[in-house]
């Protein structure tokens, strides 16, 4: 297991060759550049920018120096936000969206499978419709349309209930006060829910029919006890497997999101760095998304592992 | 020798009397969900189609005397209404019904395109790999586990925002997002099938491989595959509504329904019709399309059941 670890880490690293290259070259084909500007600067100045910042080089030149620079661990620095590195900047972003990605993710997954062994449990009864009801919703609801919503009811109008007030901020990040995650959070995860619901139900009911789980209730082991004990471990792997799309999702969320709730994450500077041509900073963020997806991926197979004695990872 | 073959393929199917996609539709049809969501996008599609001739007034014409007037039946709070437009008007005044008819078009379009690119890309590469078996095939899905652990959503709008925003780009772009899962599912499906001994007779008889890919491997790959595609349609739409979102997606005049959305949530709280009508109908398309993926697949495998 130590071995195929250590296999799976190393193979990551063409990976991240591959993405990085595709990355560079596919936003130096693109017209424009970081320095173009409603006036044009003279000629001399915009000479000595572009020598700055190594642009005046051929193309594959600026690869060779980019790719160095980055074997040492320097992103460089950003094009459009002087005085700051791109390390500087998403390193002031990345906990906030780190945050709110794993609260979301923690959130789908704990409310998901709960949701999704109920319906199972009562399976083609009310609770059943109506948990598999909401997650069809859920799974046809965009964010971007969940977010107003709940930005009016909770932000706007405000909830009065039994003489409490709660009303929750509906922008900017508060230091990463709860208040301030509530609603952002519930955005994100509404449809990791609805899909791992989905998922949990249909396994659940699958493993509840098969010949452990009847001796087991042949020999009286309490319901509750047949479900934690027996049934959950071996429901929950389908899970293991969506883990891959489950972030990729979140982070794609995440870009939305940032951007409607106003936080102050990754996500939200990489639209602008991709219209600004930052081509340094478009590149750092794809590399620490590439990264995070790589890195939750390998944890999941690890899981799977540790969650199936079946599976033998050599 | 080959003729003989087809000869008995077509003599069983004769004596069988009822073949798998009849089976399915008898299934299908008594699906009540299944087909109240294809005569809905029937429907729908229909008024996408001919949805000049359903409103008086152009897609993009623009008429300040009615901005975000509600539509008269319009139960909620609003500044002034507009009598005659059904679903009230938008910021410049622009019929908001006719708009959101023009929003289906797109999104429909934009959903059954880049689907037909994933399609014909994932079918291709899948059952070739599938049928080459061994060192080719690990080779090329390994490839498409790189690929899948590609941000790939980066790469799609890092190319709307550089290539400015061009229609043909949005196709192929989101086409060549989706079809890494049609890809490993027609690979699965024609490792099984390839064991089977009409391949095997096919083979005996002389057929080329690319023949036995066309001919035996492809239409009987099929169930899954039609399944798969009735759920990347939805996909596909909302992928097109999060780019359009991000103000990536198709350019003004022209609209779509995630650039509606994105601008009625924008002024949500004053002209909340500018938000509800387009959500609502990319809602009701988005399940009528989920309806039909999970009927589809109740019918083509009845085990699931």
């Amino acid at each position: 297991m130590l071995g195929y670890a250590f296999r799976r880490l190393l193979g990551a690293i063409p990976t991240l060759f591959i993405i990085v290259t595709l990355t560079f070259f596919m936003m130096r084909l693109a017209p424009g550049g970081p320095f173009d500007t409603e006036r044009r600067l003279p000629p001399e100045v915009e000479a000595n920018v572009k020598a700055a910042y190594n642009l005046d080089k051929p193309l594959v030149t600026q690869y060779g120096l980019y790719l160095a620079k980055l074997a040492q661990g320097d992103l460089g620095p950003s094009f459009k936000n002087k005085d700051f590195t791109v390390a500087q900047l998403i390193g002031a972003g990345l906990p906030v969206s780190v945050t709110l990605g794993l609260c979301a993710m923690t959130l789908s997954l704990l409310l998901g499978a709960l949701l999704g062994t109920w319906a199972a449990l009562r399976q083609n009864r009310w609770q059943d419709y109506s948990v598999m009801t909401v997650a069809m919703v859920g799974v046809t609801i965009p964010a971007f349309v969940t977010a107003p919503i709940l930005t009016l009811i909770f932000g706007v109008y405000g909830i009065h209930l039994f003489g409490a007030d709660i009303t929750l901020p509906v922008s900017g990040w508060g230091g990463g006060a709860l208040r301030n995650l509530i609603l952002p959070v519930i955005t994100l995860s509404l449809l990791q829910v609805a899909v791992i619901a989905r998922l949990m139900r249909g396994s659940m009911v699958e493993v509840l029919r098969s010949n452990y789980i009847r001796t087991a209730r042949a020999k009286g082991v309490p319901e509750y006890r047949i479900v934690l004990r027996h049934a959950l471990r071996a429901a929950a792997l389908p899970l293991m497997s969506y883990a891959g799309p489950a972030t990729a999702g979140i982070l794609t969320g995440s870009l939305i999101v940032e951007q409607i709730f106003g936080l102050p994450g990754i996500g939200r500077y990489f639209v602008l760095a991709a219209l600004d041509r930052d081509y340094t900073m478009v590149m750092g963020v794809v590399i620490v998304y590439a990264t995070l997806i790589i890195v939750l991926n390998f944890i999941a197979d690890m899981l799977y592992a540790v969650l199936d004695p079946r599976v033998r990872l050599t | 020798m080959i003729n003989t073959a087809a000869k008995t393929e077509t003599l069983e199917r004769a004596v069988q009397g009822r073949s798998l996609w009849m089976d399915a539709w008898r299934r299908l049809k008594r699906n009540r969900a299944a087909m109240a969501a294809i005569a809905i996008l029937a429907v729908m599609t229909l008024m996408a189609i001919f949805a000049p001739f359903l409103s008086a007034w152009r897609y993009d014409e623009i008429n300040y005397d009615l901005v975000t007037c509600a539509p008269a039946w319009w139960p909620g709070p609003s500044l002034c209404t507009a009598p005659g437009h059904i679903f009230g008007t938008d910021a410049v005044g622009r019929d908001l019904f006719v708009r959101v008819l023009y929003g289906a078009r797109m999104s429909l379009a934009v959903g059954l395109v880049a689907t037909l690119v994933s399609l014909v890309i994932g079918v291709v590469y899948g059952a070739t790999a599938g049928y080459l078996g061994g060192r080719t095939d690990a080779l090329m899905m390994r490839g498409v586990d790189i690929l899948y652990s590609l941000p790939f959503i980066f790469f799609v709008i890092i190319l709307m925002v550089l290539f400015d925003r061009s229609l043909i780009l949005l196709f192929v772009a989101v086409g060549a997002v989706e079809w890494l899962t049609m890809a490993r599912i027609v690979r699965g499906q024609t490792l099984s099938i390839k064991q089977k001994e009409f391949v095997e007779a096919a083979r005996a008889g002389g057929v080329s491989g690319f023949g036995i890919i066309r001919r035996h491997i492809i239409p009987n790959s099929i169930g899954p595959v039609v399944v798969y595609v009735t759920l990347t349609v939805p996909t596909v739409i909302l992928t097109e509504s999060f780019l359009s979102f991000l103000g990536l997606g198709v350019q003004e005049p022209l609209t779509s329904w995630g650039t509606l959305i994105s601008e009625g949530a924008a002024q949500m709280e004053t002209a909340t019709w500018t938000l509800v009508f387009p959500a609502l109908f990319m809602a009701v398309t988005l399940f009528c399309f989920n309806f039909i993926g999970d009927g589809l697949r109740d019918a083509l495998d009845p085990r699931d059941r």
